[in-house]
């Protein structure tokens, strides 16, 4: 849990002289206009993309050198202040939410691309950057950067690195982790660090691979180098009405079992549709039980040739009408609602909650129907869009906040669609991250060992435990609350652990 | 998993190992015991940790047990027409699919589609307390928890007892093509860089020197007929035999070609360069020149060991680090000179806190990866 909020006096009075004891300290290494702590200067950090849940930081440093953000570990460490760094703040799971007693690290500054090179097509760039901005500086050489999470106008690579973010082409480009060669940046204590390399391995273990996906608990990154891919020469884009879910689910196992890699493959339910064509009016098929959009890209000849195998496989599973673009301009048509499922949802409900599972490609379809059931049971209507190519699905389910009961089962909702895929052989988060959104089902996920063996990597890095402490990994106390414990093989993880 | 009993003798020697202050070595197939600091410890075969746990084709996914052999789980995927795309060595016959993964070498493939780490999708571990855990999982994307299993990618054992791993596999690619040009080293990596701005289909290439002076560029083109065709018409080059080329391409991914041969009481030892694909000419005085893979990536050398600081120095120059991979025989025993290069003082420090983490009895063999650490 994070630490909670107290309103004890005696804490409140404590908290004021240990935020007048950071604020000293941190003044000695930053400018003033780089220090910020009142309430109404602090407020506009209290959140990321997950905005149910907020607290306002300690203090907010905004370091602009790399000098200055070791200054500032050095002196957090030194007093022991939590430090939780933050990009642009668009995650979803709540990985950036401030510690009450901790020091927010903004790295918004950090945002000069450093070099772009043509010839070993990578590009470094510090932290801040957006992730758009590295394909827009790469454009002129013909590359780009892969992954490209819906978020990607705003959301930093340091932030993608933190989450390990994928998009809508990662089936056939991979996850920001296929796509990082190097990271540089600071441990908990303000030592310069760098993993991997400029070159494809690096000596020891590979702890690029675990600084990938670590939501700022292992390290601080400043600075990414990145692949940059050619562009392909064309890309085109099927879209394919069907008039039952369970067709549509079989309809992309069996373009995977034809041997295709789609550049790209997604599926929107009816609900969904319905509310991103009134809000793109892209002509989608609004009769459709689901829509799947399904790209190819490459040399004219490939996507030529791709485009008919795929065409035939989606009217083998019975697809009601297909449509191909020709030109760019259709093609980004067809994506316009897929790129504008969030906002089109939160046009047409007051509040909305996005999850993030991943179930193996052929449940697909169990999971949308086990879905419309819960829609039933907790009373609450939910829009469907997946990446449906990596089986990662983005169920939003459509609530009041307001509503203190409606929350309450939206809470419920989620849980239950999480403990469904992990049931199905997923996992509760595909490409948003655990953050503290996702620590209860943390719980239903691992057992006790397992949670426990990833809080000795995290001491391993972090011995203090003062980078984004309480997030990703649910304490065993936490999981005993919450009641439900991964059973795996029939033994129980603790079995001498009480029960509540 | 958990009902098995060759993998509940596993968990249990591990018990034991951690209760009686005890090392093990850890072994599948014994392909790869040159590879890293010696081995030391009481052995502890894997080979009956064995058996494809399931495989779905659709699903892109094969979970394997760690004791499988290589060529039975490549067989299996070649039945479906999919295939580990990063093409792993296995030297010799018997490697087994843990081997694989401990040991994180890719082959020929490895610079255009990706490393062995970069396909774990999840894996079972028996770690020093001879706890059981599971990371990951068997879908692609997964960013519930640090991704532990593949860290275990190159941990050579470092970590636990790899029990189990899922990947991810990909279908095998409907063209293929083999093109040979005559040149040098410098034209080589000049033209490899060239091409891979491009889009082209390129899969894996190779540059060395049949005789001083005679180089030969042999470059793989993977993909859809139409893009290989495409890219044949555009490059030129010399078309080569397509069972020949396939044989070549084995070979150098498993170093059974005659250039690696090393003379067993000979002076010369196999170093590996792993630097940016950019990086220069590397010229290593006394050295001939290097044979050069992964678009040039990865570019290997004959040197003595004791040559050690010079290529050391050469591969940092220019960006990257040198392994010492393979010692001839009669040195073997006595070579003092680290396998890997040295790690930076903080990320030492977390080496040595991530293997007290997962195996604080020291069960595992940790100086098999880390030189001087016991």
């Amino acid at each position: 849990m994070n630490a909670p909020v107290t309103t004890d006096q005696h804490a409140q009075l404590s908290k004021a002289e240990r935020q007048a004891q950071v604020v000293r300290a941190l003044q000695a290494h930053l400018p003033a206009h780089a220090l910020i702590w009142h309430a109404e200067d602090t407020t506009p950090y209290e959140c990321d993309g997950l905005t149910a849940y907020r607290q306002r930081p300690l203090v907010v440093a905004l370091p602009e050198t790399e000098a200055q953000v070791a200054a500032v570990l050095r002196a957090c460490h030194a007093l022991a202040v939590p430090v939780v760094a933050r990009g642009a703040g668009t995650g979803l799971s709540g990985g950036a939410m401030p510690h009450a007693l901790g020091v927010t690290l903004s790295l918004a500054k950090f945002n000069r691309i450093l070099k772009v090179d043509p010839v070993s097509r990578t590009a470094v760039v510090q932290c801040g950057v957006r992730n758009l901005a590295i394909s827009e500086a790469a454009a002129p050489f013909n590359l780009y950067y892969a992954p490209d999470p819906s978020s990607q106008i705003a959301c930093t690579i340091g932030g993608n690195v933190a989450e390990n973010s994928g998009g809508v082409h990662c089936l056939k480009y991979g996850l920001t982790l296929h796509n990082v060669l190097r990271v540089r940046g600071f441990t908990a204590e303000g030592e310069p660090i760098e993993f991997g390399g400029e070159a494809l391995d690096a000596p020891g273990l590979d702890l690029l691979a675990l600084a990938i996906g670590s939501e700022g608990m292992l390290a601080v990154t400043t600075e990414v180098t990145v692949k940059l891919v050619p562009k392909p020469q064309l890309a085109r884009c099927i879209m394919a009405s069907f008039d039952d879910v369970r067709k549509a689910g079989d309809a992309v196992a069996a373009v995977i079992a034809a041997g295709i890699i789609p550049a790209g493959l997604e599926m929107m339910d009816k609900p969904m549709t319905a509310a991103v064509e009134d809000f793109v009016h892209a002509g989608y098929d609004l009769d459709a039980a689901a829509i799947l959009l399904c790209e190819s890209d490459g040399t004219p000849e490939e996507v030529e040739e791709e485009i008919g195998r795929m065409t035939e496989v989606l009217r083998g599973c019975g697809a009601t009408a297909i449509a191909v673009s020709t030109s760019e301009d259709e093609r980004m048509k067809f994506w316009s609602g897929r790129k504008n499922a969030f906002p089109a949802s939160g046009r047409i409900s007051p509040d909305y909650m996005c999850l993030d599972s991943t179930i193996p490609r052929k449940r697909l379809a169990d999971i949308l129907l086990a879905i419309q059931e819960m829609e039933k049971k907790y009373n609450l209507r939910c829009c469907n869009v997946f990446h449906a190519g990596d089986g990662n699905l983005h169920p939003l389910v459509l609530f009041d906040a307001n509503d203190p009961d409606e929350l309450h089962r939206c809470e419920l909702f989620g849980a239950d669609i999480l403990e469904t895929s992990v049931a199905m052989g997923g996992t509760v988060s595909g490409e948003h991250g655990v953050g503290v959104e996702k620590l209860n089902s943390m719980c239903v996920q691992f057992t006790a060992a397992e949670n426990e063996q990833m809080f000795g990597i995290k001491r391993a890095f972090d011995p203090a435990g003062l980078l984004n402490p309480g997030k990703v990994i649910p304490t065993l106390q936490r999981c005993a609350e919450y009641g439900k414990e991964v059973v795996r093989g029939g033994r129980l993880a603790h079995p001498d652990l009480p029960r509540f | 998993m958990n009902t098995d009993t060759a993998f509940q003798q596993v968990v249990e020697r591990v018990r034991a190992a951690a209760a009686d202050a005890t090392s093990l070595r850890l072994r599948g197939g014994g392909t790869k015991d040159f590879y890293g600091q010696p081995p030391r410890g009481e052995l502890l075969d894997l080979r009956a940790l064995s058996g494809i746990t399931s495989y779905e084709p659709s699903e892109l996914v094969v979970t394997v047990r760690a004791g499988t052999p290589l060529a039975e789980l490549e067989a299996a995927l070649a039945e479906q027409g999919q295939c580990l795309p990063f093409e792993p060595p296995c030297f010799d016959a018997g490697g087994t699919v843990g081997g694989m993964v401990a040991a994180g070498l890719s082959g020929p493939s490895r610079a255009s589609v990706g490393a062995v780490r970069d396909y774990v999708l999840g894996a079972t571990l028996v770690n020093g307390r001879a706890e059981v855990l599971s990371f990951g999982g068997q879908v692609m994307k997964n960013v519930a928890g640090y991704d532990v299993s593949r860290v275990l990618a190159g941990s050579l054992g470092t970590l636990g007892v790899i029990a189990e791993v899922s990947l991810k596999v990909l279908p095998v690619a409907p063209a293929e093509a083999t093109l040979a040009f005559a040149c040098s080293q410098a034209d080589a990596l000049r033209l490899l860089n060239e091409w891979g701005g491009r889009p082209l289909p390129l899969n894996a290439s190779s540059w060395f020197e049949h005789a001083p002076g005679a180089g030969v560029l042999r470059l793989r083109l993977r993909g859809a007929v139409a893009a290989v065709e495409a890219a044949c018409a555009q490059l030129g080059g010399e078309r080569q035999d397509p069972v020949r080329a396939a044989a070549g391409w084995a070979a150098l991914r498993d170093q059974r070609m005659p250039w690696f041969a090393l003379d067993a009481d000979g002076p010369l030892a196999l170093w590996r360069l792993s630097v940016p694909q950019t990086a220069p000419v590397i010229a290593i005085e006394g050295c001939a020149a290097p044979l050069v893979e992964w678009h040039g990536g990865q570019r290997w050398y004959l040197a003595p060991p004791a040559q050690a600081a010079r290529l050391r120095e050469a591969a940092r120059v220019a960006g990257g680090h040198a392994t010492l991979f393979r010692v001839p025989a009669a040195q073997a025993a006595d070579c003092e000179v680290p396998r890997f290069d040295a790690l930076s003082a903080p990320v030492a420090r977390i080496h040595r806190a991530l293997m007290q983490e997962f195996d604080p009895h020291g069960v595992f063999d940790r100086g098999r990866l880390f030189a001087g650490d016991q």
